[in-house]
């Protein structure tokens, strides 16, 4: 039902975008209208209320998942994300970090969610987490230094992936998004090279997207710009991605996070 | 077996291009994670992550404009321009009609495409064509009044053909993707898609 309405109205917009100075704008004041009902609300009761709830073979809670400002701490852990974790030595997003707290505290193999689909079975569960912990981040800005020298790592790491042309069009991450001002049909693209438009990116995903009624994260994000590249599938949670992630979080340093989002 | 398989590939291909590379460095490193992390879906495979000079260049923020690198860009340019074949019945000039369609269809060679699947030119994703489709990109020049205000001379003509087939024979890090070299447009497509920007009809001259 929801879905149908805001559906009708992006259709009724979409005429006035003929007339409208700029796209942006007009988005602006749909999102605006619409404010006191983004659906992500209804995934992140969903995942709060699974953050609580005891489940997988130790029959435990979330509750003590350190989410890298301490066990249990959820307000402003997505601000700093990915950072460095001592206990898997690795470089870490919201997404793989609670794969990794399902698999310590409740026995859930992360192996399940990978082999998983977007908004299917263990991978919807771990989406509404993720709206759950945004969104306790919104308002909060974006700290990430990548101080680290693994965080350091992953960042130039994924500056060369976000460079890194192939398949049969020659697409990178960069042909669409390393420069100001620039659109595919009348999607705006924000140019993730510089903190303006690394904060519009990074900081309004994951978001709800009308068109498809479905809440995404940044790895169903990553996964569609992939797949529009051309190229093969990236593995979820996968060192790649995360090196994105890295990549646009340390970029968007000291803005402000607006997710859960509302697009398109 | 079949994602080993590319894997397996995809190393010894990695190799092979290091040793063979002059102006160019393939990271090893970005190549192996890239190997990890990504895998086959559908008619995307593995090998899609391998790079040819070209995109091994593009890549490179630093080397490509480099003094090495602006000379590699030329060599390849050199290269790619030898390498487009004109019309088998030496007719450039298809149908402006289908032209149009092709230029809106941004289908083909995802991952959730069928390998059957026609491709699309995903001309109006970047560029402006016919004034009256307002929902077009900017990431390449718009095309308004193409053949009105270059004229529909033979040079022009071949020119706006080797363009479509391979950009990248002009500019060898021009972000448009090379429809002839990699037969993401069959020569008929490319007729018709050239038709669109200069046929006196079309309605991009009007």
């Amino acid at each position: 039902m929801i879905k149908k309405i805001l559906v009708g109205v992006i259709f009724s917009f979409s005429h006035s975008f003929v007339f409208a100075q700029s796209n942006a704008e007009e988005i602006a004041k749909y999102r605006q209208m619409i404010a006191d009902g983004n659906p992500s609300e209804l995934y992140e009761a969903a995942g709060e209320e699974l953050w609580k709830k005891p489940a997988g073979p130790k029959n435990a809670t979330l509750e003590q998942c350190n989410l890298g400002l301490g066990p249990g701490v959820v307000q402003g852990a997505f601000a700093q994300l990915p950072r460095y974790f001592s206990d898997t030595k690795r470089v870490q997003d919201v997404e793989s970090r609670l794969m990794t707290c399902m698999e310590t505290l409740q026995g859930i193999a992360s192996q399940d969610v990978i082999k998983e689909s977007f908004g299917k079975g263990l991978r919807k569960d771990i989406e509404a987490l993720t709206a759950y912990v945004v969104t306790a981040s919104k308002g909060a800005k974006v700290q990430v230094l990548a101080a680290h020298p693994q965080e350091k790592k992953m960042f130039d790491l994924g500056k060369k992936i976000f460079n890194y042309q192939g398949g049969p069009m020659d697409f990178s991450c960069a042909s669409c998004h390393a420069e100001d001002g620039k659109r595919i049909r009348m999607q705006d693209l924000p140019n993730l090279t510089l903190a303006k438009g690394a904060v519009e990116g990074w900081g309004s995903w994951p978001a709800y997207r009308v068109s498809s009624g479905e809440f995404w994260t940044m790895q169903r994000r990553l996964n569609d710009c992939f797949r529009q590249q051309r190229l093969p599938e990236p593995i979820y949670g996968s060192e790649g991605t995360i090196a994105l992630s890295m990549y646009m979080a340390k970029t968007a340093h000291g803005g402000v996070i607006q997710t859960p989002g509302l697009k398109r | 077996m079949k994602s080993q398989y590319w894997r397996l590939a995809f190393g010894l291909i990695t190799s092979f291009v290091v040793n063979s590379a002059s102006a160019q460095r393939v990271d090893l490193e970005v190549q192996k994670i890239l190997g990890q992390s990504f895998q086959a879906k559908g008619i995307a495979g593995l090998d899609r992550l391998v790079q040819d000079e070209n995109q091994a260049l593009c890549s490179d923020e630093k080397l490509r404009s480099s003094k090495a690198g602006l000379a590699k860009q030329a060599q390849l340019q050199k290269v790619a321009l030898a390498a487009i074949k004109p019309p088998s019945d030496g007719i450039y000039v298809g149908d402006w009609k289908s032209g149009e369609r092709i230029a809106q269809s941004g289908r083909g060679s995802t991952w959730t495409d069928a390998a059957n699947t026609t491709n699309g030119g995903s001309c109006y994703n970047c560029h402006q064509i016919d004034k009256k489709e307002i929902s077009h990109g900017n990431i390449g020049p718009s095309l308004i009044a193409y053949g009105k205000t270059r004229g529909y001379s033979e040079e022009i003509t071949k020119y706006t053909w080797n363009r479509i087939n391979n950009s990248k024979a002009y500019n060898a890090c021009s972000n448009m993707p090379r429809f002839g070299h990699f037969q993401l447009l069959t020569e008929q497509q490319i007729k018709d898609v050239l038709a669109l920007l200069l046929d006196p009809q079309s309605p991009v001259n009007q």
